[in-house]
Parts: structure tokens; C-alpha cells; sequence
């Protein structure tokens, strides 16, 4: 294998683990709160149509992520409205999240499909760039590749090292004790709910504008609930997901290269690779009960109101 | 004079279906311990919660040093100087003790910066705490220290204790008032919630009385005495149960080098347990909740399956293999500690619920359920148990903690056990259910049945055992007779003191109850 | 101020009329979509949802599509009542399919009428294949079943796209991923002349009545209920959580097979890259608003058949895209969760106390 080979696999790894990263953290976020939002599909197809139609009209994909951060957070609110305020059981409400969100997606999408759009443009930092190896390695992405690794060091900064933080992991664990001693817990769920959302807009459009870059119907193919496996396999913990993300990442390119590599499998068995490595990476991490009982925050999933 | 610290006045809270608060005044100067006397379901903490500002009363006013007030949120009443320490702990597991107590601290420090002041508090009153420790690996006395020294960061002027000795063995209950005692001194004043007469006839200045969410009347509690303090928080007189004597028959359940490791993150393993119940005997175990009980519990029911099947012995069979379906089939009955959820399905009627244990009683025929059946079976023990609800097609969730718990040992026991275990049989039940449910447990053994009852209440265990033992750290302490022992014995035994000590002494009484058989 | 407070008991007029309101506030809602699309909304409302009613064939066609709906819903409802979240029923589907085109292709043209039941056998037991697999993990591994059967969704598919492009290509079918089409022998029987109503829809009524005998009258059914309800009670019972895990999946898996190979048995004739538009997860939407009991399962069912029947008209008629019926079917399941809170809760209009502030002298 060439050097170009190599690089260019890595280059596509990266670009492939990009949305993943995003959705993957949003959701941990949100999950640290304690709420399991199942909904990340739905809301990463919503934010891909979001941003590359408003992307498409307006020839601004800076508008377009706006726009797709937008959608994620509108997609959010509804679960958060129903779960939060009304009590509705989590994981059929994201469920309905996802259902909708393929339904709503496909519906404004149709005039879109198959358009042409102006990816997202790779930068070229001066000098960097032009190192041998290391510039194309390092240098030559796309905003949202390192926006995606700056996500990772805020949430990472976020959780660890701040107030804020701290009172969301002590909501995750018991809602009830911070309510008892006086902290707004619904604020703070609506709060992480919400980022979630924008997180996994924002991830729908990368697929839409950079990584694809068109829009198709469904095109996020699974990708949101690889997300939400990301972060059990993270074990909840932000460089986790940035491993894991990569790792996926790589799973996907390796089956657009496997061909070149002589390696004779029908292709829809090597698609089938990203889904079957989840499946196996998931049973890896759960076989270690204690691990999961310990960092998975302790009241994922469970109702919680003030009042009721 | 200076004005009260706290006046309460004509304080009145409705939930949907329940008054829980009627009218209700107090009054709590400065420096004085005060006591809130009331049965469970009196209304304490409904009060507790509106003085803390975590719930609003629908009428009535609250006076803080003299001014007219009202509390919004819990924040408020920290910033007042109202400190509250929980019942239940509202402590987070999975942080540190210092990240804990900044979470609760409203003005914005970071935890490393409060390591030296929560240092200096602990020390000042006696309460040792280690700032960087993580909660889940504290025991619930080291929790309760957080707790206190948390409130006490924020100078309170108004320290607020619910139930805080239920949770305490009785040399920690001896220090905890010495703490109190100090802060009173210093001119804190404070409220003191509980049912226990001993302890509020020792500590306590003033009592205010709640029944059934009315006042009950005011008295100084050193002039009182059980009876007379027991009059006014019940309208009657309080009556214990009795136990006649019987001849030990034959071993039911035992229990031989049982050793389990705890499924559970924060679990506590079950080190070498060696017990016998024989037959028309109540095995009590006292000890402080997070000490294996859990882990017994589902070592004995089944849900978690013991490693060697022997260790887990029913009139001479092993069952530790088997698991809680096919043990209760051989004669096993379960009183679990958590009622709603667990001894009880919530949204399920009465009728439903009784089919929950009750499949062997004819409710089931050829894979299909007998509604009539469970309805009958249900209004039995609804009959035999006075149990107070609409039906028995009334969901469990519409009952109060007593009722259902009565409905729940009274399934147990119309099942017929061999062997019944039974967990807090009669933690926050109110007292009439409570002397139903002891004596109901005592008519079991009658009949020859082998109970064992883990409890935290150290009288309940007193009043109804044969036998006493105590369960710390996973181990378990030797078995004594009520009258052989003394609560300074058990209170010790409670944290941990049996080990090697009492080696000696428990060969000898296995000899000697092995004698008697 | 409006407050949502706990009822005191559930309300059972509530249970009954959820439903019904969440339909109409879905009918109110497409009436705004249709006007926001710049449609006349009555008569756009009348080709969405009369129009494919008014003809033998349409009402045929409802049933049609009904069937493989309520095979589906039937199975999930049993295991979302004891929180067994399988929501891969279209991945059993595919495969339920799979196996039962594999049964037909393997005997050939030979004629017999032992080749149809074994296609429905093959067909349910590969559905449960499918659904074992998340079961195995789940109770070996405490595995989600939610995203194990999701995954495997998008591998029974790709199955599917190999072996129609692949080993199972009609060799006489221009090279289109398609299997030969099934002999009349292999397609299950036309009930009405004049549409294509089969005994697919038999199968599924009669499963739904079984499922409520399951459900509602034997001591299994019950512990899946409990288990649901209140797992620690469950476990306190002795009902064993693997063995509940095991027969919602199993079941689940069953009737999601039995409805994939009535589809390629049925209206399709044929195996082909897709052999449903997504009625597992569509599934999912009936199973809630049929509030997981049988009889609202097959109101619910012939709802959703109604809207694809619909999104496919409005294209015809209106030229507007199918796909309006995803965003239906969501909405539908949006406004029954939130419809649903008012079983437990109801609003209350709050004035605030004066009390508290300290008014009264």
C-alpha cells in the first residue's frame, strides 16, 4: 500500500468519523442528564435536509449549519416537552422522534434529491499544509473536522472541570436529591436535551454537505443510532466516543478500500460491516456489567418531575 | 425577649385525596432543641419540606426572627440560615464529598478550595470526614457526617433533622447528640423530627405534637413519659406484643458458610454467614442498612443464586441453586423492604397483585389465570388483615404504606410458609398496622412456621425475636436471646465489634441450642 | 397558570379517547399541511383520506396493507408490555421472507400443496431466528436489544440486496434484482375476486385474537405484563426476566417473519430489494396507538394502512410526495404519547396562593 493510499484512508477516516463525533457527544451530554434520547436518527436526518436546503438556497453553508443546529434543537424541544414535561415513557418518545424525523425529512426532501451542492471546502493552512505527510494528515480539512475535536475538549472541559458540569452529572445520577436541595433540575435537562439536539442537526448536515455532499432520502443509514452506541461503548466518557467515533470511522472507509485491496466479498456484505461491528463492539463493552453499572449515570431513562 | 426564630402559623397543605398538613403551628427559639413528635404519615415532612422551601403550603404564615416571610425554594431557606439534614440522604454517590457539599453551597466555590474549611468543621465538632472520599464508599454514618457538616459550612441558624438516628447504631446516636447539644449551646437553633420517645425524653426541650396532620398539643419532654408523649401522637396507648415461650422444633432454614460476592457497583459481599431457624421461632437481624442486607435478602429469595447449592439448606435440602420461583414452590415466603415495585406491582389492582405470589393457591389453571379466583383470594386477605382500600380491584398504588404492607405480609402468610423472611416489616407504617403486622408475624411462628425478620428498628426486633443477631460489614455477629443481651451489646455488635471478639461465645450457644433440640 | 397535577386513579374515559384524539388532532394537522401546501385542504382531506376507500379494490387494498401491519404490531406489543423493546420487526420481516422465498425456490417448479406451508413455516422461523439474536445478547450479554435489533435490520437487508443481486437473480428476469416469480402454488390464495385481499389478513386477525387471549388471560401473558410494569416485582415473583425476554423476541420475531413471507407470498409474488416500506417500524406506531391491546392494535393497523393508501393517492392525485406519510404517521405517534399523559395527569389551573406571600394578617 502507497503512502497516498494510507493517507487518503485516514483523510476519509476522519471525515467519516466527523458526524459520529458530534452526534455521539451531544448525546452523551444529554444521557449524562439522564435522559435517553433514542431519537438521534431522526434529528441528524431533520439537520441534513435543514442545512443543505437552506445550504442549497441561500449559498451559505454557514447558514446551513445554523440552520441545521436549528432544526436539531426543534427536534430536541419536542422530546423534551413530551419526556419532561408530560412524562412520556423515553424511549417510545424517541422512537416517534426517529419515525417522525425519517418521515419529516423525506417529505421536505423530495424537491432536494439528487441536487448538486458546493461541499463543505477543505482548508488549506498556510505552510502546515504543505508539510510532506504531516500537512495533508493534519492541515487540510474541512472547519468542521476541527470544530469537531474543539466539541470534544469543551465537553471534555465542561463535564470535568466546571460547575455547570458538575451539577449535570450529580442530575444524571439522582434528580430527586438535586431537586431536594434546591437545583433546577428541569433547566438542566431541557438544557442538555437541547445541546443534544443542535449536536445531532449539526451532524446531519456534515453527511449532507461534506460528507456526501448531496441529499438523498435516509441518507444518514444508521449512523445516529451508531451514535447512540458510541456512547455506551464509551462507557459515557467524551474521549471514549472520540476513540470509538475514529474506530468506526475507520470500518466504513476500510469497506470502500477493501475492493482495491483484492479482497473478492460481495460489497453488501462489507456495507454490512459498520452495523455487524456495532453489534459486536456493544456485546464487548456489556459483557462488563460492573463497568456499565458504574459509569452509566443512574437515572438514564427514568421519569422524573418537581411537582408530580 | 428577642422575637422566635421560627413561627409557623395555621400552616395548611392539601394534596389531591390527602390534607397533609391541617392548621399546623410551631414555634422554635433560639437554641433550643425542638422536637416534631408525630407517627409516620403525620404530616412531619410535609411541614419540613414547606420550612425548607422545597414544597409551598396552600395557607398560613411562616415568621423568621420576627419578619414575615416567604420561603420559595431551598436556596432561600439555605440563604436565611435554615440547614436541613435528610432522612434520606441527598448525598450524590458517584462524587466526592467536597464536590458534594459545593453542589449544595450557593455561593459558587470550587471543590478543591473547600477541602481545608470542611476539615476545619469536621474537626471543630467532632465529625470526622474525609473531603476527597467518594459518598458510595462511605457508610450511612459517615453519610449522615457529610450531611451535617454541609449545613454547618453555611453557619445555619436553624439546623433541621429528620429521623436521624434510624440510620445509626446507638453509640453513634449517643455522639450525634453530643454534636447537637454543642451547636445548641452556640445558639443554633434545632428541629428535631422523630418517633422515637427515648430519644426525644433525652435530647429535647420542647415537643410539638402532630397527629394525622393536626397539632396535637406542645409538651416538654423530660416531664413526660413514653406513655403519656405515646398518648398524644396516637390518642391511645401504645400495646406490645408478647411471645409465649415454645420449644424449639426443627430446622427449617439454614444458612452454612454462605459467601456472595454483591452483583452490585457499591454492593457489600456476604462473608461466611452460618444460621439455623428452627420451626416456630423469629430469627431478628438487626444492623444498619447497607450492610449485606440486601445481598441476604436476594441470597435467600433467590434473585441471586448462590455458588455452592448447599449453602442455603430448606428442612435439610439444598436450594441455593434454585431460583425464587421454584424456592417459594418448597415453602419459602417473602416480605420484601420495598413495597411499591417490588411487593407490589403499582399500576395493578389488588385482585392482580395477589396473583403475583399467589399463582399455588388455585389462581391458575392450565397456564390460564382465574380472575374469580384472585379476587376471592384478594378479598381474604383484605378481610383477614384489615386491610383499609375501596376493593380489591383498587390499584396498589391508591393505598396508604400500611394498608399495602398490610396486604402484603397478610399474602405471605395466607400462603402458608414454611419459612417467611421478612424486610422492615414495619418501616413507615403507622402504629395501628405496625401492631397488626408484629402480631400476624408472632401467630405465624404460633403455628410453627420459621421467620426471620431483618429490621432496623433494634425494639421491634427486642419485642418479637426468639433469637438476635446482628449483620455488619456482611458478617454476621453470633445469635443471642433478647433477654441475654443488652442494646449497648447489639449497638456494638451493630459496628462491627463481634469479629474474633465473640467467637468464644457463639460455639458455645450453638452447643448449646443444639443441646436443647 | 395551567399545572399538570397527578389524578388521584388513572382515568379511564382518558384511556378510551387518547387515541381518538390523537387521530383527529393528525387529521387537524394534515388539513394545515394541505393549506400550507397550497391545496384546497377539504378536498386534499378527501384524497388522503376517503378517496382510497370508495372502491372494492381500494378497500382491498387497505386490508392488504393492513395485514403485515398488524402481524407486526401484534408481536412488538406483546414485548413494549414487557419493556422488550424490539424495534428491528423489519429486519425479521426481511428475513421471514428470506427464508420462505429460499423453501420456494428450493423445490424448483415441482407442484405441491405442502410447498406453501413450509414457505409460512420457513418464513416464521426465520423471523425468530432474526429475533433470537438480540435475545441472546440481551440475556447472555445484557445487550440492548433496542440497538442489537436495529443493526440488524440494516444487515437482513443488505442479506437481501446480495442474494437478489446475487445467487437468487431470476436468470430470465433482464437482470433485474429480482427472484423468479413464485408459481400460484407458492402464493397464498385470493379470498375476494376483484382485489388482492389473500389469506394474509386471515393469519393476522386471528393472531390478534390470539394475542388477546395471550395477553389478557393466561398467567405468561401476565408475568410479561408484570415484568413490564414493575421488573423488581417481577423478579420478587420468580418470573424469570430471560425467559420473558426470550418469548416477547420469539414472538416478536414470529409474526414479523409470518408478515415478510406473506408479502413476497402475497401481494409481491416475488422476492425483490424491498419487500416492505417500512411496516416494521410503521409497526411500532401501531402497536402504541392501538395502546398495545388487540382490538385498538387493529383500529390501529387499518389507520395506518389507510395513510400509505393515502400518501399514495396524494401523489397520483395531488403530486405530492408518499413520503407525507412518514411525516403522518410520526405526528400520529406524537400527539398519542402526549394524549397518553393525560391518562395520569390532568392540567390544572393554578391561582397562586396568596397565603404563602404573607397577605393574610
Amino acid at each position: 500500500m502507497s503512502v497516498e493510499t494510507l493517507i487518503a484512508m485516514l483523510a476519509s477516516t476522519t471525515a467519516a468519523a466527523t458526524p459520529l463525533i458530534f452526534a455521539a457527544l451531544g448525546e452523551l451530554v444529554t444521557e449524562r442528564a439522564g435522559v435517553l434520547n433514542l431519537g438521534v436518527e431522526g434529528t441528524m436526518l431533520v439537520g441534513a435536509i435543514a442545512g443543505f436546503a437552506v445550504g442549497l438556497t441561500t449559498g451559505s453553508l454557514t447558514l446551513g449549519y445554523l440552520a441545521a443546529a436549528l432544526a436539531g434543537v426543534l427536534m430536541a424541544l419536542i422530546f423534551a416537552v413530551l419526556t419532561l414535561q408530560l412524562q412520556t415513557n423515553q424511549v417510545a418518545t424517541g422512537l416517534a422522534l426517529t419515525l417522525f424525523g425519517v418521515g419529516l425529512s423525506a417529505f421536505l426532501g423530495k424537491s432536494f434529491a439528487g441536487q448538486p451542492i458546493a461541499g463543505l471546502p477543505h482548508l488549506s493552512i498556510p505552510l502546515l499544509s504543505d508539510i510532506p505527510v504531516l500537512g495533508p494528515l493534519l492541515f487540510r480539512f474541512d472547519i468542521l473536522v476541527y470544530a469537531s475535536i474543539a466539541l470534544y475538549v469543551a465537553v471534555q472541559w465542561f463535564l470535568s472541570r466546571t460547575r455547570g458540569g458538575l451539577l449535570l452529572r450529580a442530575v444524571g445520577e439522582s434528580p430527586a436529591v438535586a431537586h431536594a436541595i434546591g437545583h433546577p433540575v428541569q433547566r438542566v435537562r431541557y438544557a442538555a436535551v437541547l445541546f443534544g439536539g443542535a449536536c445531532s442537526g449539526i451532524a446531519g448536515a456534515y453527511l449532507s454537505t461534506a460528507l456526501t455532499p448531496m441529499w438523498v432520502e435516509g441518507l444518514s443509514a444508521g449512523r445516529g443510532w451508531i451514535a447512540l452506541a458510541l456512547v455506551v461503548f464509551a462507557t459515557w466518557k467524551p474521549l471514549r466516543v472520540l476513540a470509538g467515533a475514529y474506530l468506526f470511522g475507520g470500518v466504513t472507509v476500510l469497506q470502500l478500500y477493501a475492493q482495491g485491496f483484492g479482497l473478492h466479498v460481495p460489497s453488501e456484505f462489507l456495507s454490512m460491516l459498520p452495523y455487524a461491528a456495532t453489534v459486536v463492539v456493544l456485546v464487548l463493552i456489556c459483557r462488563d456489567r460492573q463497568t456499565i453499572l458504574l459509569n452509566q449515570p443512574a437515572s438514564l431513562g427514568k421519569p422524573f418531575h418537581p411537582e408530580l | 425577649m428577642s422575637p422566635p426564630r421560627l413561627a409557623l402559623h395555621g400552616i395548611t397543605k392539601r394534596y389531591p385525596g390527602v390534607v397533609a398538613n391541617d392548621g399546623v403551628g410551631l414555634v422554635v427559639q433560639p437554641g433550643e432543641i425542638h422536637a416534631l413528635l408525630g407517627e409516620n404519615g403525620a404530616g412531619k415532612s410535609t411541614l419540613m419540606k414547606i420550612v425548607y422551601g422545597v414544597t409551598r403550603p396552600d395557607e398560613g404564615r411562616i415568621e423568621w426572627e420576627g419578619r414575615e416571610i416567604r420561603i420559595d425554594s431551598p436556596a432561600q431557606a439555605r440563604a436565611l440560615g435554615i440547614g436541613m439534614v435528610f432522612q434520606h440522604f441527598s448525598l450524590f454517590e458517584t462524587l466526592s464529598v467536597a464536590e458534594n457539599i459545593a453542589l449544595a453551597l450557593d455561593a459558587h466555590e470550587k471543590p478543591a478550595a473547600l477541602a481545608p474549611r470542611i476539615r476545619d468543621v469536621s474537626q471543630r465538632y467532632g465529625l470526622p470526614v474525609d473531603p476527597d472520599r467518594l459518598v458510595h464508599s462511605m457508610s450511612v454514618g459517615e453519610r449522615q457526617r457529610v450531611e451535617i457538616v454541609r449545613c454547618l459550612l453555611q453557619q445555619p441558624k436553624l439546623l433541621i433533622m429528620d429521623e436521624p438516628t434510624s440510620v445509626l447504631t446507638p453509640q453513634a446516636v449517643q455522639q450525634l447528640f453530643v454534636t447537637l447539644r454543642r451547636l445548641a449551646d452556640e445558639g443554633v437553633s434545632i428541629l428535631y423530627i422523630s418517633h422515637k420517645l427515648d430519644e426525644i425524653r433525652e435530647l429535647c426541650d420542647v415537643a410539638t405534637v402532630l397527629r394525622g396532620g393536626r397539632p396535637g398539643g406542645q409538651a416538654v419532654p423530660r416531664d413526660e413519659s413514653n406513655d403519656s408523649l405515646a398518648q398524644m401522637m396516637i390518642g391511645r396507648e401504645l400495646a406490645a406484643c408478647s411471645l409465649q415461650p415454645r420449644a424449639p422444633a426443627e430446622i427449617e432454614l439454614e444458612l452454612t458458610q454462605l459467601t456472595l460476592d454483591s452483583g452490585e457497583p457499591f454492593g457489600v459481599a456476604l462473608q461466611g454467614i452460618d444460621l439455623r431457624v428452627r420451626g416456630g421461632e423469629i430469627v431478628g437481624i438487626a444492623g444498619v442498612s447497607g450492610n449485606g442486607q440486601k445481598e441476604l435478602l436476594a441470597a435467600l429469595s433467590g434473585e441471586t443464586r448462590c455458588t455452592a447449592r448447599g449453602m442455603v439448606r430448606l428442612a435439610g435440602d439444598p436450594v441455593g441453586h434454585l431460583d425464587p420461583a421454584q424456592r417459594r414452590r418448597r415453602g419459602f415466603g417473602f416480605v420484601p423492604e420495598e413495597r411499591l415495585g417490588r411487593g407490589a406491582v403499582p399500576a395493578m389492582s389488588l385482585a392482580q397483585n395477589a396473583l403475583l405470589t399467589g399463582a399455588p393457591k388455585g389462581l391458575v389453571r392450565r397456564g390460564f389465570v382465574r380472575m374469580g379466583a384472585a379476587r376471592t383470594f384478594a378479598r381474604q386477605i383484605i378481610e383477614r388483615f384489615a386491610v383499609k382500600c375501596r376493593d380489591e380491584l383498587a390499584p396498589a398504588n391508591s393505598l396508604s404504606g400500611g394498608n399495602l404492607q398490610k396486604f402484603i405480609v397478610g399474602r405471605e402468610i395466607l400462603l402458608a410458609p414454611k419459612v417467611l423472611i421478612v424486610a422492615q416489616p414495619t418501616w413507615g407504617v403507622d402504629v395501628g398496622a405496625a401492631q397488626l403486622i408484629r402480631q400476624a408475624l408472632i401467630d405465624l411462628r404460633d403455628q410453627g412456621a420459621a421467620l426471620l425478620v431483618i429490621s432496623e428498628e433494634l425494639d421491634e426486633l427486642f419485642e418479637i425475636s426468639d433469637r438476635i443477631a446482628v449483620l455488619a460489614g456482611g458478617r454476621l455477629s453470633p445469635l443471642r436471646e433478647p433477654q441475654a443481651t443488652s442494646v449497648a451489646e447489639i449497638g456494638r455488635w451493630m459496628a462491627g465489634g463481634f469479629v474474633g471478639e465473640a467467637l468464644d461465645a457463639f460455639i458455645e450457644i450453638e452447643e448449646a441450642a443444639d443441646a436443647a433440640a | 397558570m395551567l399545572r399538570l397535577e397527578r389524578r388521584p386513579l388513572p382515568s379511564a374515559r382518558m384511556r378510551l379517547l387518547a387515541p381518538l384524539i390523537a387521530a383527529l388532532l393528525m387529521f387537524v394537522t394534515g388539513f394545515a399541511v394541505f393549506a400550507l401546501l397550497g391545496k384546497d385542504p377539504l378536498a386534499a382531506c378527501a384524497v388522503f383520506f376517503v378517496k382510497p376507500l370508495t372502491s372494492l379494490y381500494g378497500l382491498g387494498e387497505l386490508l392488504v396493507k393492513t395485514a403485515p401491519l398488524l402481524l407486526c404490531a401484534i408481536g412488538l406489543a406483546i414485548g413494549f408490555r414487557a419493556n422488550v423493546w424490539n424495534i428491528g420487526a423489519e429486519g425479521q420481516l426481511t428475513i421471514g421472507a428470506l427464508a420462505g422465498t429460499g423453501v420456494a425456490l428450493a423445490f424448483g417448479d415441482t407442484e405441491s400443496h405442502w410447498i406453501l406451508p413450509a414457505m409460512l413455516i420457513a418464513g416464521v422461523l426465520g423471523g425468530m431466528a432474526w429475533a433470537a439474536i438480540p435475545a441472546l445478547l440481551r440475556t447472555r450479554f445484557r445487550t440492548s436489544e433496542i440497538l442489537t435489533s436495529l443493526m440488524l435490520v440494516y444487515i437482513a437487508q443488505m442479506l437481501l440486496a446480495y442474494l437478489v443481486h446475487g445467487p437468487w437473480r431470476d436468470p430470465d428476469g433482464f437482470n433485474f434484482p429480482q427472484s423468479r416469480m413464485f408459481n400460484d402454488w407458492e402464493l397464498l390464495p385470493i379470498l375476494v375476486d376483484g382485489t388482492r385481499i389473500n389469506l394474509g389478513i386471515v393469519f393476522a386477525l386471528l393472531l390478534a385474537g390470539l394475542s388477546w387471549l395471550f395477553t389478557d388471560k393466561t398467567h405468561a401473558g401476565y408475568r410479561l405484563q408484570v415484568a413490564g410494569l414493575a421488573p423488581a416485582a417481577a423478579a420478587y415473583a420468580g418470573f424469570s426476566e430471560k425467559r420473558n425476554v426470550w418469548l416477547a423476541l420469539l414472538i416478536s420475531g414470529a409474526t414479523a417473519g409470518l408478515a415478510g413471507i406473506g408479502e413476497v407470498a402475497g401481494p409481491i409474488g416475488q422476492l425483490q430489494t424491498t419487500v416492505s416500506p417500512g411496516y416494521g417500524f410503521a409497526a411500532i406506531i401501531v402497536a402504541f396507538v392501538g395502546r398495545l391491546n388487540a382490538f385498538g392494535i387493529v383500529l390501529a393497523a387499518l389507520l395506518m394502512s389507510l395513510l400509505y393508501l393515502g400518501g399514495e393517492q396524494a401523489q397520483i392525485d395531488l403530486g405530492l410526495p408518499s413520503a407525507i406519510t412518514g411525516l403522518f404517521q410520526g405526528l400520529l405517534l406524537f400527539y398519542l404519547l402526549a394524549m397518553d399523559a393525560f391518562v395520569n395527569y390532568r392540567l390544572r389551573r393554578v391561582v397562586r396562593a396568596p397565603a404563602a406571600s404573607g397577605a393574610a394578617a
